[in-house]
């Protein structure tokens, strides 16, 4: 598997991120470096073995089905470029 | 089996230049009966100020991590179990990425590779009487978004993240649906599944049930066409027409030598049509993944079991029940079934009496009444009791049907019980066959002609003297005792 220039723009499109032109070039080169170390792993026969989540033994915690959180809509929007009457506001999204 | 593989002839829709099969799947997105989110311990009420149930979790605030509410994964087995699906004992959660101001995560976390339920089936019935078993392929569970409020400002949007982490059910159907009313006919069954469950609401006005609708057209017998997707559709009524809708459209598309684009629709409420959504081509590119935040979630066979020991009858089965052991019509029983409420007033009614006159009387004269008054069942002024009791009261001859319905108007109108009614105005039934002998001998001397004309052989005039003495005992007379004493007079 190989990472040409147009998918780095793709994802980074996709990612939201801007990025240059100059910087696509290295993007791609240092992903098609990373994909090629990961691509080692394939060497190893999986056959017949379960996808591993965790090394750690844990299943995943339950929560009780409580109220024990909310009614703090002064913090939830204290970082908020923009508010009014306890909304969110940014530009326009309409479809 | 599916109808998939039958090419009902019912169903085609004809075009200017043959028949055409419609082909539709849904997916339901359906809100989670819980007091808590999925991932967070806000709250889930609606109606709430905006921004009141939200959590840091919820806003997803940097370092903040989801740990899952153990009601919802119970609530999502149970409704597999209740879909007669497989229930996976090892599913995975995933995020699902893009970008919206209603989601702050920017990745919804659902399932895609590994639901926790697998396929199963819903049985559908059809006014025509005809029943089709709806495949399901798959139900997962997923975070619903915040919700975005665009009529405020001229050029800003405002977001209420209250919804955002309430934990919703997608339940995904096999494209087994053939028409408009089988669509609606699969929603009403679905919603009327979750409800006796008592794992969704089902209150689509409110947004806690919403469908997606995926349409094609073919050739009978042909490879499926391309479809379209249109998306939230909160009424049967909307989901019937965006279906109409885009049959219509796609087949006049094809018929004029075009092809249909696979593409997400939006459905305009107020002109019932459907418009492609814009600037959406990276949409379907979500690059989904495990969340790294949550181990996979396994249920252990015991769980499952202790959940399938506790849950209710459905109404499939209520149904049969009816049409059994009831000795109910299949019509009757399905009115009856299709919500919760009813067939728990109708069993109260029914219980200990004549279970088939009870649902005569509920079916048409109760509905009739509500309906006629714009009430629902659960502010009816009958009680299922004071139902029952008029019952009893016909079936023990203590007033006629007819006489019945005088009095259950009475009922509707006072809330009296019938008992009360029926002693107030004397309108018990008599019995007596002396009075009614008598009766009888005063309407055959006033009509001695047509007495006469009888035994001659005109059977016809039977009616006519059962009518007259009905008449003269105001409605009251046993009309059975009427029949068979006035038959021995006559022929006698």
């Amino acid at each position: 598997m190989s990472v040409d220039k147009s998918t780095v723009k793709k994802i980074a499109k996709l990612a939201r991120i801007a990025v240059s032109d100059e910087e696509t070039d290295t993007i791609a080169s240092e992903l098609n470096h990373i994909l090629n170390w990961i691509e080692e792993l394939n060497e190893v026969d999986t056959d017949g073995v379960a996808p591993l989540a965790s090394v750690t033994g844990h299943n995943l915690p339950l929560r009780q089905d409580a109220v024990t959180d909310g009614d703090k809509v002064d913090q939830i929007l204290a970082n908020a470029p923009e508010q009014a009457s306890g909304f969110f506001v940014v530009p326009k999204v309409v479809e | 089996m599916s109808t998939q593989d039958m090419t009902d002839n019912t169903n085609l829709v004809q075009g200017e230049t043959g028949l055409w099969e419609v082909v539709i799947g849904m997916e339901v997105h359906a809100q989670v009966l819980s007091e808590a989110k999925l991932f967070s311990g806000s709250s889930t009420r609606f109606g709430a100020e905006p921004n009141q149930n939200v959590s840091l979790v919820d806003a997803a605030m940097p370092g903040m991590l989801p740990v899952i509410n153990a009601e919802c994964v119970r609530q999502a087995v149970k409704t597999g179990l209740g879909l007669k699906a497989e229930i996976n004992l090892t599913s995975v959660f995933d995020r699902k990425n893009y970008f919206y101001a209603d989601l702050p995560q920017g990745y919804q976390i659902s399932q895609f590779k590994q639901p926790i339920v697998g396929e199963g089936s819903i049985t559908i019935s059809l006014k025509d009487g005809s029943t089709h078993e709806i495949g399901i392929e798959r139900l997962h569970l997923e975070q619903d978004a915040g919700k975005s409020m665009h009529d405020q400002h001229p050029s800003k949007s405002y977001i209420d993240l209250n919804r955002s982490g309430v934990a919703l059910m997608e339940i995904v159907s096999r494209p087994d649906l053939r028409s408009a009313e089988q669509a609606g006919a699969y929603i009403k069954k679905l919603r009327s599944i979750l409800r006796y469950l008592g794992t969704c609401d089902g209150n689509m006005e409110e947004g806690s049930l919403r469908a997606d609708v995926n349409v094609s057209v073919r050739r009978p017998g042909e490879e499926l066409g391309t479809r379209t997707e249109t998306k939230n559709l909160n009424s049967v009524r909307f989901i019937t027409q965006a279906i109409n809708y885009e049959v219509q459209r796609q087949i006049e598309i094809i018929e004029e030598g075009g092809t249909i684009d696979q593409e997400t629709r939006l459905f305009d409420t107020s002109t019932g049509t459907t418009r492609t959504m814009r600037g959406k081509e990276d949409a379907h590119d979500y690059r989904y993944f495990p969340d790294p935040d949550l181990l996979p979630l396994v249920l252990s066979e015991e769980v499952v079991s202790e959940i399938e020991a506790a849950l209710p009858e459905l109404p499939d089965e209520i149904r049969a029940r009816m049409t059994g052991e009831y000795g109910l019509s299949d019509y009757d029983a399905a009115v009856l079934t299709e919500e919760k409420e009813t067939a728990a007033f109708y069993e109260a009614a029914s219980a200990g009496r004549d279970r088939k006159l009870t649902a005569n009387w509920m079916s048409v004269e109760l509905f009739g009444a509500l309906n006629k008054a714009s009430l629902d069942l659960d502010s009816s002024p009958i009680s299922p009791d004071q139902l029952g009791a008029l019952v009893d009261l016909i079936s023990d001859g203590t007033i006629s049907g007819r006489i019945a319905k005088d009095v259950f108007a009475d009922m509707f109108e006072t809330g009296k019980a019938a008992a009360d009614i029926i002693e107030e105005k004397g309108l018990k039934q008599v019995s007596d066959s002396g009075a009614i002998e008598t009766l009888i001998d005063s309407v055959m001397q006033a009509n001695e002609d047509k007495v006469a004309e009888y035994r001659g052989g005109k059977d016809k005039l039977f009616g006519f003297f059962v009518g007259q003495v009905m008449k003269q005992s105001g409605g009251q007379a046993n009309p059975a005792m009427v029949n068979q004493i006035l038959r021995q007079k006559l022929d006698g």
